[in-house]
């Protein structure tokens, strides 16, 4: 029979990074945070408050398994063990299911000290879009959650909305953002917010022939909109910035801009040390999760699990 | 800060929202509430302050609008009994029960 090759059109490239100028082994307190998602999960290792490195894979049918992996890859060809690491946090909608987590916090925290920690004390607004829940966060300039709305209810508006789409109408989705512009005029929106309904009438206009990157215009713009209402009824104040996976979509990203008439912050590094490392706006909660985590051990609030 | 909890659909609003700034953690509120759906626990959206406040527990936060419901006006007590119970005033159920349950 012959081989047939399934190819994913869903779910962003995985990837890691290693800061190359920290020797952890020189580091007094190691910490790391694991973000467990629905869809991908993250893990980040902070050496001394410092990012040593982070990694982002998929999430499988086995949540601890995931996590496990997550933080393996962040520690590859590094030497670094989980026994060398003092405090580990666990986040994200599978957080009750981190083994090597001593505790766990929810990821609208983890977002906003995170969001903090990667744009600067600016931020006041945050929008995560994750895989199956968008939540929208407003924080002081320590990254303290003011209040914050979230819709875990619905898939309407989230990655997985996305996802279905990409795999409906097959390109991949990190090219639906680029591709959604390259069309003469804007179509109007997806009418249906539902993730359900929506798919229905992409196979409708597909079947009228309406092109592939009208369709993702018009999907792209449905979704904008959909995230603003959450926005609008939070109040969005600026620096705002978007984490998840929807931030690396800017057909979504530049449709809800123009919606709302506010920017989001540019994808850079607040610390200027930093402005060489790679920026990835899914490790957002992770990276809060391992920076609580840092807080929390050098505040002397937990002991220091440390086995070497 | 305002801590909603609850989910917003196609009908409306429902959210049990609790005054971090004003809770004192007392646990009035969760003693009254004849569903269990509130608990005292860590604060878990500030981790850092160590302090103990009122939430709803993990479980009710995506059926709220049912376990809620036997309490809200045109059912049962007016006001319901955790924002009775709440000396500090800190408990606030958001306004979709009302309009939809309330006797015209």
């Amino acid at each position: 029979m012959a081989e047939q090759g399934k190819q994913e059109y869903w779910r962003w490239p995985e990837g890691t990074w290693v800061n190359p100028g920290i020797d952890w082994r020189k580091g007094r307190i190691i910490t790391a945070g694991v973000d467990v998602g629905s869809v991908s999960s993250q893990a980040a290792v902070l050496v001394d408050g410092e990012l040593y490195s982070f990694s982002n894979t998929r999430t499988g049918s086995d949540s601890p398994d995931s996590a496990r992996k997550a933080l393996s890859i962040a520690m590859e060809k590094t030497g670094l063990t989980v026994d060398h690491i003092d405090y580990c946090i666990g986040t994200g909608y599978g957080r009750v299911n981190v083994p090597m987590a001593q505790r766990t916090l929810t990821e609208i925290a983890c977002h906003a000290r995170g969001a903090n920690f990667m744009y600067g004390p600016e931020v006041r607004t945050v929008m995560d879009m994750g895989g199956q829940d968008c939540k929208a966060i407003n924080c002081d300039d320590k990254g303290k959650v003011l209040n914050f709305m979230m819709n875990d209810k619905c898939a309407a508006g989230t990655g997985r909305g996305m996802e279905v789409f990409a795999d409906l109408i097959r390109v991949p989705v990190w090219e639906i953002g680029p591709r959604s512009f390259q069309i003469k005029k804007e179509p109007p929106m997806i009418s249906s917010t539902c993730v359900v309904f929506a798919k229905s009438e992409v196979v409708g206009l597909l079947e009228k022939g309406v092109p592939e990157n009208a369709i993702m215009a018009a999907y792209c713009s449905a979704m904008a909109h959909r995230i603003m209402e959450l926005l609008n009824r939070l109040g969005v104040h600026e620096k705002f910035v978007i984490t998840g996976g929807i931030a690396k979509n800017e057909g979504v990203v530049k449709r809800l801009e123009k919606e709302l008439g506010i920017k989001t912050a540019e994808k850079v590094w607040h610390k200027p040390a930093y402005k060489a490392y790679p920026f990835d706006t899914q490790i957002t909660g992770a990276l809060g999760a391992a920076l609580f985590a840092e807080a929390m051990v050098g505040k002397g609030k937990v002991k220091s699990v440390r086995k070497t | 800060m305002q801590a909603f909890y609850g989910f917003q659909d196609g009908s409306g609003d429902w959210f049990i929202i609790i005054d971090t700034d004003k809770c004192n953690g007392c646990g009035r509120c969760a003693e009254v509430c004849p569903a269990q759906a509130l608990g005292v626990g860590e604060d878990e959206l500030d981790p850092l302050s160590g302090k103990h406040i009122a939430c709803v527990t993990e479980g009710e936060r995506k059926k709220i609008r049912y376990t809620c419901a036997p309490c809200q006006p045109g059912y049962g007590e007016e006001p319901p009994l955790c924002v009775a119970a709440c000396e500090p005033r800190a408990i606030f159920h958001s306004e979709a029960w009302r309009q939809s349950f309330a006797k015209k």
